[in-house]
């Protein structure tokens, strides 16, 4: 199938997908891991445990009674050993659990497939699996599933771009594990009626896209999309414009156009989650990066520290300079080493001396390449000049709320602005205001 | 053991482009008409420049040292500044001392005091020119035929003004006379070249002003041919109305910049008094930009159409 449209814009960035072709291993029990209680967008959870309490995998350790949000599980048994907090790169400060594991790996004995006979059931498993967009951005699943009343889907996308560099977490997810993928999506289509699905996938992955074509010949309901690789191919929005046409009016949700949009290795993890009962609480995750000794994909337990999952994967090879959880586009990079791996982390990336150090600022020359990189259509430049004036009208004005922090503009700058910066500090100027 | 680690917002890669590599290949884009103007006017034309773009460069060196800011000569910016007024001069002796005079307008007045590159509201090199012409009218209009014996002559458009045609050919090759650097088309094409393939600069600017010439020269029954590459317009449209600082960021906003240079050239070159129109029309427009990026801002995706900011 031919892809439907192309967004305008973006920016070509460059690929490093060094992993591409190492599979994934398995990484042995840590000695402690850390479980923070929020992985996801929405409200935290709270400890379900308490220090001394023995825990067994699978088990439920975190939950909350605000809807937006998934509760927490552990995939390792052991000792709770206390409740920490701890201090995320953005400023929010978390209780984590943390767990001495005993490496017995005793399952718990509520963890079995569930049953399932209408679509409520559905999204209430959904819901206790602990699954959030494993994409990135960790949006809890069962709401994103659970459509209000009237609204009819039309569309399910299922989001393999992958066009961050570095990553080939999904990448390895469509092909070591594409049977879950289509049968997750076979699951999704049946409970909540929908009769449409389109995964898109880069076409600098020929691989994925030959594998899940092959799988979705089962289905006359499935096709496959190669999308033209391009930064950023893979924003919700970019992705929904490329597969269907359909444009996202600001403000608003895939679902006020009919559409749901998930990750490859979610729809892949409810597969495996209706198969079996155990919830999210593993991931493949990508590490790399001109620190890395050996680039490659490992499978850790949620909590693992970053640490340990890069001693796992064999270590630096040169004194890392900067720690990114995510791709170098909209990665956040980690104050510390120690920070505990999260459910929708998707890479680690350590960068050397020369690629941790970002440029120094200059004066804009009004070039206009911001604008031309911006998949959002907005001007980033005007972002910045009203940031630094502090003009909060202006920037809401020039729509500064529909950024999405791609980060094509900051990419593309030739005077070393700090673009995306400015954006983030302008939004919340635009917030304060609006607040008062 | 503990890593001290660089935090900071994402991204965490760039692109190549940089400030001063921009500034380096329009440089390289000039250097086709550079060396037609020392073929046509020999060391005359070499001296004008190197005066030009060193005392460009000393200025801005200069007005940063004094005003204890940090040194930018490195971007190369003052280099181009340089380059395009002497390639902007007559090609006679006095343009040695109008070049230091043209550079001093150019780079303290038009360019630091407003604030330094991408704050000047003028293209440098163009309000040097109109300020040298203004000023020192006589040596600013005192053109040479190109050759070894240069002889004191009229330029094709002046010539034009009184029924006398330069042939297409000569005008294209640049066995004219003219500005240093203005009148060989073919080397200013060249150029134009180099910043499309570089990515410096879109068609956007520079086509909707010729095709505007083009256009408004069918409409009054002049050969178009010979407007286009008569006189500063090929110098004008393709390296100094296509300056950053200076032009529109919008496409939308480009095209209505192209459209009002062109007609604006025109109306001088047809109308007014003075046989050229190329500077006074990009001055003209420069001061328009503000408000044309104002008024073109576009649509976000997904988004309502915004008012002017």
């Amino acid at each position: 199938m031919k892809q439907y449209k192309y967004f305008k814009r973006g920016v070509k960035v460059p690929h490093y997908k060094n992993t591409e072709n190492v599979e994934t291993t398995v990484m042995p029990i840590p000695d402690l891991v850390e479980i923070p209680m929020l992985h996801h967008i929405g409200a935290p959870c709270e400890p379900l445990v308490k220090p001394g309490d023995e825990v067994l995998v699978g088990q439920k350790i975190g939950d909350s009674d605000k809807y937006i949000s998934a509760p927490v599980h552990t995939g390792v048994s052991g000792k709770v050993k206390k409740i920490n907090s701890i201090l995320f790169p953005n400023g929010v400060t978390v209780k984590s659990v943390l767990i001495e594991t005993d490496k017995k790996q005793v399952v718990d004995q509520s963890i079995k497939p569930p049953v399932i006979n209408s679509k409520k059931e559905f999204i209430a498993a959904v819901r206790e699996s602990g699954l959030v967009g494993l994409g990135g951005a960790g949006f809890p699943t069962h709401v994103k599933l659970n459509p209000p009343e009237g609204i009819k889907i039309e569309y399910l996308l299922i989001n393999g771009a992958e066009c961050e560099p570095y990553i080939t977490s999904d990448y390895r997810e469509s092909i070591e594990n594409s049977w879950n993928v289509i049968s997750g999506i076979n699951i999704i289509m049946e409970y909540l009626e929908i009769d449409k699905v389109i995964i898109g996938i880069e076409d600098n992955k020929p691989k994925a896209v030959e594998v899940l074509t092959g799988i979705a010949k089962t289905s006359d309901k499935i096709d496959i999309m190669p999308l033209k690789s391009k930064y950023p191919q893979g924003a919700e929005k970019m992705l929904i414009y490329s597969l269907t046409g359909k444009v996202v009016p600001a403000g608003k949700l895939p679902l006020d156009v009919g559409v749901i949009v998930m990750n490859v290795t979610s729809v892949a993890f409810i597969a495996s989650y209706i198969k079996t009962g155990m919830p999210l609480t593993k991931k493949r995750i990508t590490i790399d990066g001109g620190a890395i000794k050996h680039p490659s994909n490992i499978e850790v337990f949620v909590g693992t520290n970053i640490k340990e999952a890069i001693k796992f994967a064999g270590g630096f090879k040169e004194e890392p300079k900067k720690i990114l959880m995510g791709g170098p586009m909209m990665g956040v990079s980690q104050y510390n080493l120690e920070s505990p791996i999260l459910k929708q982390n998707n890479a680690i990336l350590a960068f050397n001396e020369k690629q941790s150090k970002m440029p120094e600022q200059t004066a804009c020359i009004k070039c206009g390449r911001c604008i031309s990189a911006c998949p959002m259509n907005l001007m980033p430049v005007y972002f910045d000049i009203f940031n630094e004036s502090k003009d909060a009208d202006q920037l809401l004005k020039l729509d500064i709320l529909s950024c999405i922090e791609c980060g094509s503009c900051s990419f593309v700058c030739p005077a070393n602005r700090y673009l995306v910066q400015s954006i983030r500090n302008g939004k919340l100027l635009v917030r304060a205001k609006g607040s008062k | 053991m503990e890593h001290k680690l660089y935090v900071n917002s994402s991204p965490h890669i760039k692109d190549v482009a940089k400030t001063s590599n921009i500034m380096f290949d329009v440089i390289i884009a000039l250097i086709p008409a550079t060396i037609i103007s020392i073929y046509l006017y020999s060391y005359m034309a070499a001296i004008i420049i190197g005066v030009t773009v060193v005392s460009s460069v000393l200025f801005e060196a200069l007005y940063n040292l004094l005003t204890k800011q940090k040194q930018t000569v490195g971007d190369y910016s003052a280099v181009v500044t340089g380059l395009l007024l002497a390639l902007n001069l007559p090609p006679s002796a006095a343009s040695i001392w109008l070049g230091v005079i043209g550079s001093l307008v150019a780079i303290i007045i038009v360019k630091m005091i407003f604030g330094g590159i991408g704050n000047n509201i003028f293209n440098p090199a163009i309000a040097a020119r109109v300020f040298l012409t203004v000023a020192f009218s006589s040596q600013m209009t005192t053109w040479l035929s190109p050759g070894a014996d240069a002889i004191s002559t009229a330029t094709p458009l002046a010539l034009a003004s009184n029924g006398i045609i330069t042939s297409n050919i000569d005008l294209f090759l640049g066995n004219i006379p003219g500005c240093l650097g203005e009148t060989s088309a073919l080397a200013l094409l060249l150029g134009f070249g180099w910043l499309l393939i570089r990515k410096v600069i879109k068609l956007d600017i520079t086509l909707t002003y010729l095709l505007t010439v083009v256009v408004f020269s069918f409409i009054i029954g002049v050969d178009p041919l010979f407007q286009i590459l008569s006189g500063g317009l090929l110098l004008g449209a393709i390296f100094m109305a296509t300056d950053y600082s200076t032009s529109p960021m919008t496409k939308k906003g480009k095209i209505i910049y192209g459209l009002g240079l062109g007609i604006i050239t025109m109306g001088i070159r047809v109308y007014g008094n003075l046989p050229e129109g190329v500077s006074f029309s990009i001055l003209f427009m420069n001061v328009l930009v503000p408000l044309i990026d104002r008024y073109t801002i576009p649509k976000s995706f997904g988004g309502v159409k915004k008012k002017n900011a």
